[in-house]
């Protein structure tokens, strides 16, 4: 048994639901109790899909039990097949009829169905939901893909798949799209994307493809294996985040196909390589980051943060166990340390340690992030509502580099804001207590608490930092008036992390009252 | 229908509500078999943490539980949740480690990182029900364990033995263990029973209190110490119409029940404190002096949104099992016609009065087919559908307006103050798709 608060996958039927949801001509049947159609809400609330996932739960209850929970399983299959007139079945159990042992594929093959059935076996109690989406990914690939004649047809353009897009992917559906436009200007033509909009028909036609690309491998790269083994595909598989990665990509593309990739190279830095070059960006530099998400997205945000925003990167982790290795060689180039776990506490005081400037993360590092309050962007699924946003926001290819730099530099504060910020501090309407302008007379109460007792402020960060070094939580402190005062002399948006350090400096070199000379101690001995 | 269909017959039922009266026969409940779009008994967690505030649950199950309390809390987000799973894995599954003492070991975990708890509910799940771990036992050797500083109780809130709310009432009923036995001298107290929120809770006080009722205890309490004795001088007010096994657990404690409509909008309000005030024997005129002020401020708060709603056709998808009285508030007090209501299940003793109250013509069904319920929906294209999260953007999609069902559970809908806001949950929708140009 594992202690669990909050969980970043959820089982594996709900990899299989991103599967099955994300194309079209596919019903799943899941023998599943009531309750588990909560998963349907994902779809339709989060991703705000308009149509319910193309999936039936058998929804047995503790009197069926009994013994006819293999005949519910056969009269929802028969109904659902009649009602939704699917091209292929999958059939599959949740964690629950996994222990009735009810046997799905077996059942759904004594009905004579007129279509093929998928049987899935996906162990509830040892995988994840990456994992589900991956091994049904690859059940429908090896059950359909075929490679027809119309391969031989002389193509004047090479063809390609895109592999691993599924419904409640981060960003997938635009980087589909983008990444559909780049392959188009390097000459590449796609044959199939899937599984994103694609049907079991469309699936058949996988093999007529001269190579592939692995947008998500998570998802995709034990298919994307079996083409390569059953066809002889290449697959590409740098994951096109960045301005650098994307050269790669494109550099990886042209040699597989032989093509000019020169226009396609040319495009490729976008906006962002200016933008992080010019002068406001200048106070990027050496920004704290702590980065965590699935594997890839987090080893390619490292690439951004390191290479292309000029960011420290203090932590990187991944909950994805499965690439646990390329996690930590990642974390190694980067000097820092690496976390490969699912254990969100973890996470957590990773994160309350480390003391970053920037987190980027999952929605999970969003809540982390936002009780810590440092700065925050979502890079990586799970993720929430506000991250299906309406308007075209891929991360991969050269527009979703120029996204990725305005959603992590959005957080933090501008260079040239900042600058104003120092310049203006003493002066009387811009003073932190004055509150943005915009907000009108009133909007400043918040900063009030800590001012009026220095104590419960101390006391308050004592919660913050107990964390760091448990022995140390009867380690009382008390700033004095003039330090606390002198803390306050500091920008706002640093102030925490000036405040913190001080403590921790404190603590560690045994000084219970904190003067001025500390402050500046601390900030000496962090600076190095 | 489905075939499944037969084995689920029309069960021959006795007419409750009118023993021996002249009352009019009930309309027949529809019974479908098929799949159910609920929620379990897990859900309830989510407002029952916020409600016992040094209360933890911790849900025996797998990662599918710890998924779906978190993707129904939806984007609440806890600084300090209450709650967690600890999540079986193959080990514990194949025999390779003692399930109890993996369950012992993380009640330890959790204990050594949360030490101010003073109740653990052990919550049984799906998973944990089908291979029987017996998490009564396992409460009785964590309490001997960890007590006398803290309780450890068990409910089940799976999936296969009940549906969203009904993990409240196994709550409650589990909670009632530890309730004092309040001696048979003891003097006639008040207890409503069911989660309120605090604000709600207060105003149900004052109006009591003001009638001259006093000591009215609340069940469950804010905080694990404070459960009311229960005994034959208890008379038990419900809140909330899902309450059956509470109910019937109260009563066998000697405690009797006040039978009322539930107190939604201002008419429903009125029936459920005049049935306190009956029984206590407040004088009308007393009562209409307390009651006229609250009741006056709910219609005015009512009227505008029944201006709106008059006449509109509403559709219940099951949810709560609060669909029958929310159904009886929307036709009495704001005009509208009811088609559908559905409730995942049925309680004709404590709901049946209010069924009864509904316009002839209308269908009651009890648990779920949802393809063939959305089937009827769509043919009867209700001006408002109100449903589960699920469900509410496909139908918004095929242009029909939704009200999402969870927002009447998680929001304050009881009593005088809030008629107005629960008239608007319903008229909302109503009003966003009037002023949409798209």
């Amino acid at each position: 048994m594992k202690l669990a608060v909050w969980t970043y996958e959820g089982p594996p039927h709900v990899g299989a639901m991103r599967v099955a949801t994300a194309m079209t001509g596919v019903h799943y049947l899941l023998h599943a109790p009531q309750g588990d159609t909560y998963a349907d809400l994902l779809f339709t609330m989060i991703e705000r899909r308009g149509a319910r996932p193309p999936v039936t739960y058998t929804t047995f209850q503790a009197r069926d039990l009994g013994g006819d929970t293999a005949d519910l399983f056969k009269t929802a299959a028969r109904d659902a097949y009649a009602r939704f007139q699917p091209q292929a079945m999958l059939v599959g159990a949740s964690c629950t009829a996994e222990l009735i042992q009810d046997d799905p594929g077996g059942l759904a093959s004594t009905l004579g169905l007129p279509v093929p059935v998928v049987a899935l076996e996906l162990p509830s109690y040892q995988k994840k939901e990456n994992w589900g989406a991956g091994e049904t990914f690859y059940q429908l690939v090896k059950t359909f893909a075929r490679r027809s004649d119309a391969h031989e047809r002389t193509s004047a353009r090479p063809r390609c798949n895109i592999l691993g897009p599924t419904a409640l992917g981060f960003r997938h559906r635009d980087d589909v799209v983008e990444i559909t436009r780049l392959l188009e200007l390097i000459g590449v033509e796609v044959n199939v994307t899937a599984p994103l909009g694609a049907s079991p028909a469309d699936l058949t036609r996988l093999g007529d493809a001269d190579f592939n690309v692995v947008l998500y491998p998570e998802i995709a790269s034990v298919a994307a294996a079996w083409l390569e083994r059953q066809f002889g595909q290449k697959t590409v598989k740098t994951t096109p985040i960045g301005v650098g990665a994307t050269l790669d990509f494109i550099n990886e593309v042209a040699a597989i196909t032989g093509l000019d990739a020169t226009e396609a190279l040319s495009m490729a830095g976008g906006r962002m390589s200016w933008w992080s070059r010019s002068v406001d960006s200048n106070y990027l530099t050496g920004k704290r980051v702590f980065i965590f998400g699935d594997a890839t997205h987090a080893i390619a945000a490292a690439r951004v943060a390191a290479e292309e925003m000029g960011f420290e990167v203090v932590g990187l982790g991944a909950y994805s166990r499965e690439f646990a290795r390329e996690v930590r060689a990642a974390a190694a180039l980067y000097n820092c340390p690496a976390f490969v776990t699912d254990d969100y506490l973890e996470v957590e005081q990773a994160i309350s340690e480390l003391q970053p400037e920037l987190v980027l993360g999952t929605q999970m590092e969003r809540n982390i992030a936002k009780r810590l309050r440092i700065a925050c962007a979502v890079i990586s699924a799970p993720a929430h509502v506000q991250d299906f946003p309406a308007r075209y926001s891929p991360q991969m290819g050269v527009e979703g580099a120029n996204v990725l730099f305005d959603t992590w530099v959005h957080p933090l504060v501008m260079g040239l804001e900042e600058h104003l910020l120092s310049m203006f501090r003493d002066d009387f309407e811009f003073n932190d207590h004055a509150g943005p302008s915009h907000l009108g007379h009133g909007a400043s109460t918040g900063a009030a608490v800590v001012e009026a007792s220095p104590a419960v402020a101390a006391v308050e960060a004592d919660t913050l930092v107990a964390p760091v070094d448990g022995a140390a939580v009867d380690h009382v402190l008390t700033w004095s008036r003039d330090a606390e005062a002198e803390l306050h002399k500091i920008p706002f948006f640093v102030r925490g992390k000036a405040r913190r350090n001080t403590e921790l400096f404190a603590r560690q070199t045994g000084v219970h009252r904190i003067e001025v000379e500390t402050i500046y101690d601390a900030r000496s001995h962090f600076s190095r | 229908m489905t075939p499944l269909d037969i084995s689920f017959r029309e069960r021959p039922r006795t007419n409750e509500a009118g023993a021996g009266a002249v009352a009019p026969a009930p309309a027949p409940v529809l019974r479908q078999r098929g799949q159910r779009e609920v929620f379990c008994g897990l859900t309830s967690i989510v407002w029952l943490h916020r409600k016992i505030q040094d209360a933890f649950f911790l849900v025996v199950g797998s990662r599918t539980c710890a998924h779906l309390i978190q993707s129904a809390a939806g984007v609440m987000v806890f600084a300090e949740p209450r709650f967690a799973t600890a999540i079986m894995e193959e080990r514990d599954l194949a025999g390779m480690a003692d399930a109890n003492d993996e369950l012992d070991r993380v009640v330890d975990e959790l204990l050594a990182r949360r030490p101010n708890i003073k109740m653990l509910f052990l919550v049984g799940s799906c998973p944990s029900e089908v291979i029987k771990l017996d998490l009564s036992r396992a409460a009785q050797r964590l309490s001997r364990r960890h007590g006398p500083g803290l309780s450890v109780l068990n409910y089940s809130g799976s999936g296969i033995e009940t549906t969203f709310t009904q993990g409240e009432d196994a709550c409650l009923a589990s909670l009632l263990e530890q309730a004092p036995a309040a001696p048979a001298s003891a003097a006639e107290q008040l207890v409503v029973v069911g989660v309120l929120p605090d604000i709600v809770e207060d105003q149900f006080r004052r109006l009591f209190t003001a009638m001259g009722i006093k000591d009215v205890a609340f069940f469950p309490p804010r905080r694990a110490g404070e459960i009311p004795a229960i005994g034959p001088g208890m008379r038990f007010l419900l809140t909330q119409p899902f309450l059956t096994e509470t109910s019937q657990r109260l009563e066998d404690m000697g405690a009797k029940p006040l039978r009322a409509p539930f107190p939604f909008g201002s008419q429903g309000t009125t029936d459920w404190l005049r049935a306190a005030a009956t029984a206590f024997g407040v004088s009308d005129a007393t009562f209409e002096a307390v009651v006229q002020p609250a009741q006056a401020r709910a219609e005015r708060a009512l009227a505008p949104h029944r201006r709106a709603l008059e006449g509109k056709s509403i559709f219940f998808f099951p949810d709560s099992q609060l669909e029958p009285s929310l159904a009886r508030f929307a036709y009495e007090e704001l005009g509208m016609r009811p088609i559908e209501v559905g409730t995942p299940y049925l309680n004709r003793d404590l709901v049946g009065a209010e069924i009864d109250r509904l316009p002839t013509g209308v269908t009651v069904s009890e648990g779920q087919d949802v393809d063939l319920q959305l089937d009827r929906c769509r043919a009867a294209r209700p001006d408002l559908t109100v449903c589960g999260l699920g469900l509410a953007n496909p139908l918004e999609a095929e242009g029909l307006t939704t009200k999402w069902s969870i927002e009447l559970v998680f929001s304050p809908i009881h009593g005088f103050d809030q008629a107005g806001d629960l008239a608007n949950l319903f008229a909302r929708p109503l009003a966003r798709r009037a002023k949409l140009r798209l």
